[in-house]
């Protein structure tokens, strides 16, 4: 048996052991910092018009829609489950407020003019009946959340696809439209919507019962059904949560773009998976958090941004972000290992 | 005998921490062809880490390790399995999806020149094995499908026949009934006989003297004694264990007890009608307040599914269960905290956050009472500080992560989150199970206080010891069924097993 007193001995005999272990454990969240730091550099040295206020602005607006949906991802990646439907959740919440708004007579759409009130809460609802749905598929049913959330990617697109009918829609409530597409003091709406979205999620993760629920049950998911919580309700709170964020996401992103359509939001979801992963949240839940998806938001604006500042061919582009995606993957699995190895 | 022969691995000041934890210190370790070593030790005296250094589960460590007069460093547990070394772990590692033949083959399954498995090759070798194992199943039968206990036995006969001729094996006995225990040791000593070099780890040290040659004691990751097992007795071992200076705390229950009468105390709990598919047929009882009931059966026998029903985790297909006299329903686990029912299972795995501090895994279940929405830390620190206190946990700091803890350390923390607001109903799968002596005894001591407080305690052990040591009044469970009821009577090891 281990007794107090040994473990003070040993303590004192392998400090610097301590501060590397305690620098493993930490990796998930040093690791993905280090990247944002080099990428920043490396486009500031590259490029003159990088590194500048103005582009900083660019590239928090860049990642505003981001920042939306994954707060809501965050919360089910913690509970090591995944939503693949957020994009085509956005997508078609961002279509339906559209529908409920009076659109130019050369829209051929027959939609369903409502007061801006209206049009915005019915698109909450939808937003967060399709959420209720995945909770309900996940939970009551038992299908994995991978299989449900790709069913229910088809179903928001093809609700998207029936309200448009391939069609573009432009005018969407005024509210949705200045937080969208406005500015207060030079800022964006959308960033600080964004922003406070971001401290929000951070606040419930953090400070609430709720929040330490979301880390027990993506920690150890049998343990917690043991310490008497109620896993189900835990993880269809999440779902929702998923894709209410998804929704707002995609109400305010049809304002930003100025249209709403089919497919708008397709780059969206590897997006945002990216953001939440390449932050060091880990895919095996209980670990990571808001903190990390900033930062991994960061890492995604700065380096979409950065790469059309360096004037790099854009098919290249695409290839580039996959190997960024690949290689934060490898770095989240090797933290995962090194620290269940000091864990052990 | 072995004596006189060179030893085929040798380990030479072995030193293994984890964190900031010495699991090891400096231990020296040697086994020669065709001996049963046996190994014993408090949980957390490094038996578990030693002998993962041999099966390559761990590769960081440092010391010698000379195996055939070489030195030599595995860096996986294929690289021990190359070098004829297998292992049973204590927690079971068998795929239930495949067959009992797929299992007994796992990894190793005879192919053809072209690559393709022979199943009718596979499912003969693997029956003969197991029979001569005196095991009798149907090597195509889903191993799922089988009890736990003789899923157990296969995994073993997976082991001793794969043909290593070095076997560890970790506590492989705890599941077992008495003939399988006897079967085993038969084919252990056939092995040795061989000159297979088995290592035998388990905390029954008459096990350990029947079956083993040598015996090694470990103590706070040192070695403190290595003789030969005709030459010492159980007390001297227990000693060793323990250091000096500490009573032989383990009763043996081979005397008779008296079981107190019935107290007149509300009836707490009352189940009635249980029924559950294969495993529970009618079951019935009740526990009254400041009573310990104590279900007593072979592994397999329905007491992991009982137990489960009791916390909300499985639904009886029929029966009921009365809490306080109102009918109760459970639609989940939190459905049963509410009504005041604690639950701690048999695995420490299941029951745990092991990446997270002491102090959150002791609050979780008492989140609801002392905060509504926002969290308070330093109430929760405050509560788990006291519990720590009081159950003695070791290391006493409630911000290590609970990976850190000692395995004993750890089922005393699954205890302690029920306490800080104490339940109606406590059930208890496998209490001290994998305990060393003076952890048993701090439990056996919580449950008594407990009691006495007037909580309803329900144990349920495959351990006689265990249940002999916490009991009132005894049920013994077989095949689903509840066969006697001992109360306010005699009771001893013997009767036990025999209503069993």
């Amino acid at each position: 048996m281990t007794t107090g007193e040994s473990v003070t001995v040993a303590a004192d005999r392998k400090r610097p052991h301590r501060l590397a272990a305690m620098l493993r454990s930490q990796m998930r969240n040093i690791a993905p910092f280090l990247t944002l730091i080099c990428l920043f550099g490396f486009f500031a040295a590259a490029s003159p018009s990088f590194a500048t206020l103005d582009n900083l602005g660019n590239i928090l607006t860049q990642i505003s829609v981001t920042g939306i949906i994954a707060v809501g991802l965050t919360f089910v990646i913690l509970c090591a489950e995944i939503d693949l439907s957020i994009a085509a959740i956005a997508n078609v919440t961002g279509i339906a407020v559209a529908y409920f708004t009076l659109q130019e007579s050369y829209v051929n759409i027959a939609n369903v003019p409502m007061p801006g009130w209206a049009a915005i809460l019915l698109a909450l609802a939808l937003c967060a009946l399709l959420g209720l749905v995945n909770a309900f598929g996940l939970t009551v049913i038992g299908i994995p959340s991978f299989i449900m959330t790709l069913a229910m990617m088809q179903i928001a697109a093809g609700i998207s696809a029936l309200l448009v009918r391939g069609q573009i829609a432009y005018k969407v409530p005024p509210l949705v439209s200045t937080l969208g597409s406005s500015s207060i003091g030079g800022v964006p709406w959308i960033v600080i919507v964004a922003a406070l979205m971001l401290l929000g999620g951070h606040l419930v993760l953090t400070y609430t019962r709720f929040g330490r629920y979301i880390y027990m049950v993506g920690g150890n998911r049998e343990a917690a059904e043991y310490s008497g919580l109620n896993v189900k309700l835990i993880l269809g709170s999440v779902m929702v949560i998923s894709a209410v964020c998804s929704g707002i996401g995609g109400m305010l992103g049809v304002a930003h773009f100025g249209s709403a359509q089919q497919n708008e939001f397709d780059t969206y979801l590897l997006d945002s998976i990216a953001a939440v992963v390449v932050g060091g949240t880990s895919l095996f839940g209980g670990r990571g958090g808001i903190g990390n998806t900033i930062v991994g938001l960061f890492v995604l604006g700065v380096l979409n941004n950065g790469l059309d500042h360096v004037n790099i061919d854009s098919f290249l582009k695409i290839l580039i972000r996959g190997l960024i995606l690949l290689a934060a993957l490898v770095i989240n699995v090797y933290a995962q290992r090194l620290r269940e190895r000091t864990a052990d | 005998m072995p004596t006189g022969l060179k030893p085929i691995l040798e380990l030479q000041e072995i030193t293994k921490a984890f964190g900031g934890v010495e699991a090891l210190r400096g231990v020296d370790f040697a086994l020669s062809p065709g001996e049963i070593h046996g190994l014993v030790g408090e949980n957390g005296a490094g038996k578990s880490t030693l002998m993962k250094i041999i099966a390559g589960v761990h590769a960081d460590f440092s010391g010698r390790f000379i195996l055939d007069g070489k030195e030599t460093r595995f860096r996986s547990v294929r690289d021990a399995h190359a070098a004829g070394i297998a292992m049973v772990h204590q927690e079971l590692s068998v795929a239930p999806d495949l067959s009992v033949a797929e299992n007994v083959f796992l990894g190793n399954q005879p192919t053809n020149r072209f690559g393709f498995v022979q199943w009718r090759r596979m499912a003969r070798e693997a029956g003969e094995q197991l029979k001569r194992f005196g095991i009798d199943v149907d090597p195509m039968s889903r191993l799922g499908d089988l009890p736990i206990g003789l899923q157990q036995l296969i995994e073993i006969a997976r082991v001793l026949f794969s043909g290593a001729r070095i076997i560890i094996l970790d506590e492989p006995t705890s599941a077992l009934s008495p003939p399988e225990v006897e079967r085993l040791f038969a084919t252990l000593k056939r092995l040795r006989d061989e000159s297979t070099s088995i290592v035998f780890i388990s905390h029954f040290i008459e096990d350990i003297l029947r079956v083993s040659d040598v015996v090694t004691v470990f103590r706070n990751g040192r070695k403190v004694a290595e003789t030969k097992a005709a030459e010492t007795s159980k007390p001297a071992l227990i000693e060793a264990m323990i250091g000096k200076g500490r009573e032989a705390l383990e009763e043996t229950y081979t005397h008779d007890i008296m079981l107190p009468p019935p107290a007149e105390k509300p009836v707490v709990l009352n189940a009635s009608g249980l029924s559950l598919a294969r495993s529970l047929r009618d079951v019935s009882f009740d526990v009254r307040a400041g009573e310990v009931l104590g279900i007593y059966g072979f592994m397999g026998c329905g007491q992991l599914e009982l137990a489960r029903i009791l916390f909300g985790k499985l639904r009886p297909d029929q029966g009921t269960l009365a809490i306080a006299g109102g009918q109760k329903t459970f639609r989940s686990t939190a459905d049963a905290r509410r009504a005041g029912i604690a639950f701690v299972p048999e695995s420490r795995r299941d029951m745990l956050f092991h990446q997270e501090p002491v102090y959150k895994n002791i609050s979780i279940s008492v989140l609801d009472r002392i905060s509504s929405l926002l969290l308070k830390p330093s109430r929760e620190r405050k509560i788990a500080t006291r519990q720590v206190d009081q159950l003695r946990i070791r290391p006493a700091a409630v911000e290590l992560d609970l990976g850190m803890l000692s395995g004993g350390n750890q089922q005393k923390v699954a205890l302690a989150k029920w306490l800080s607001y104490p339940p109606r109903l406590l059930v208890l799968c496998e209490p001290t199970r994998g305990m060393d002596v003076g952890a048993k005894d701090d439990v056996i001591h919580i449950v008594r206080d407990l009691r006495a407080k007037g909580l309803a305690v329900i144990v349920l052990s495959t351990e006689p010891e265990t249940v002999l040591s916490l009991a009132d009044r005894v049920l013994v469970l077989k095949r689903g069924a509840v066969v006697r009821e001992f109360s306010n009577e005699r009771i001893s090891k013997d009767r036990l097993l025999e209503a069993a």
